[in-house]
């Protein structure tokens, strides 16, 4: 066996998983940095996972908003989870991952109902779905669908975080 | 704009519209939409995949998907005579690789 064989067979592989990791781990320090700073301007705009209104808000109008995001499991994080799944246990590198896609999918839901004018979402729910792989051997294209949704409302009178203790 | 704006009808995911009483109902109501992947998103989503985060294409896709679904529903309680449609439920299957069903339904009611 050749150097550019032995490369092609164990090198790539390994260079891959390092780039994807060095790589993938830098992207979601960076996107949970952006995600504390939006989940701080929101602060104030109740969201509420409760299927009734509370007592308290009286609605002027409603409509149905909706958030979403597909994120993918990177390289890194499929051949740990591959390595983990012979022994079995807590798959850390997964966590942050579909934590990361949860929260993005409650603020861009968040991010919506603001824009259209609404105080306030009730209801809440969350969903989680996976995409199919694009081929049928396990390999190809893996991800995970994250879908907030509720329902916002319109007050009219609109209470101040500071007032509501 | 949200499909729903856009068609003067009231959705909502509880049982009732906020602020408003139920006159009258109609029945459930769906609507649905199968969609496949575009080839040029996969390649990009295959590179995606070596180092992580969000499949923008996608998040696109199924959003599109979804809101044809539910402007499909709500096509579907406007002709009924409805003027809200509650209790909105979503559910997305994959029917066979690289093609998703994207379903929406919900009770039509007239609300008052």
């Amino acid at each position: 066996m050749d150097a550019i064989s032995l490369f092609i067979n164990f090198g790539w592989p390994l260079l891959l998983l390092l780039l994807a990791y060095f790589i993938g781990n830098l992207l979601e320090k960076k996107h949970f940095s952006r995600i504390r700073k939006r989940e701080e301007e929101n602060i104030g705009f109740p969201t509420v996972s409760f299927d009734t209104m509370p007592a308290d808000w009286n609605a002027s109008s409603s409509t149905m908003v909706m958030g979403s995001i597909v994120i993918s499991l990177d390289y890194f994080k499929r051949v740990i989870a591959g390595l983990r799944s012979l022994v079995g246990g807590r798959i850390k590198t997964y966590e942050p991952l579909l934590e990361r896609a949860r929260r993005e999918a409650v603020l861009r839901m968040v991010e919506a109902a603001r824009a259209d004018g609404y105080d306030a979402v009730f209801n809440v729910r969350l969903e989680t779905s996976r995409l199919a792989n694009a081929r049928g051997d396990g390999q190809g294209i893996a991800g995970v669908e994250m879908l907030a949704y509720g329902t916002a409302v319109k007050l009219q009178t609109r209470f101040s975080p500071a007032s509501r203790s | 704009m949200s499909p729903v704006a856009q068609h003067g009808i009231v959705i909502s995911n509880t049982e009732s519209i906020p602020g408003k009483q139920i006159v009258e109902f109609y029945g459930v109501v769906s609507g649905n939409t199968v969609r496949a992947k575009h080839i040029g998103r996969d390649i990009m989503a295959g590179l995606k995949n070596v180092v992580g985060g969000e499949l923008k294409g996608y998040t696109e896709l199924l959003q599109d998907s979804r809101e044809e679904a539910l402007s499909r529903m709500i096509e579907q309680a406007q002709s009924m005579g409805a003027n809200a449609v509650v209790n909105v439920r979503f559910a997305t299957s994959s029917i066979s690789q690289g093609a998703a069903e994207l379903f929406a339904y919900g009770t039509a009611v007239k609300v008052a």
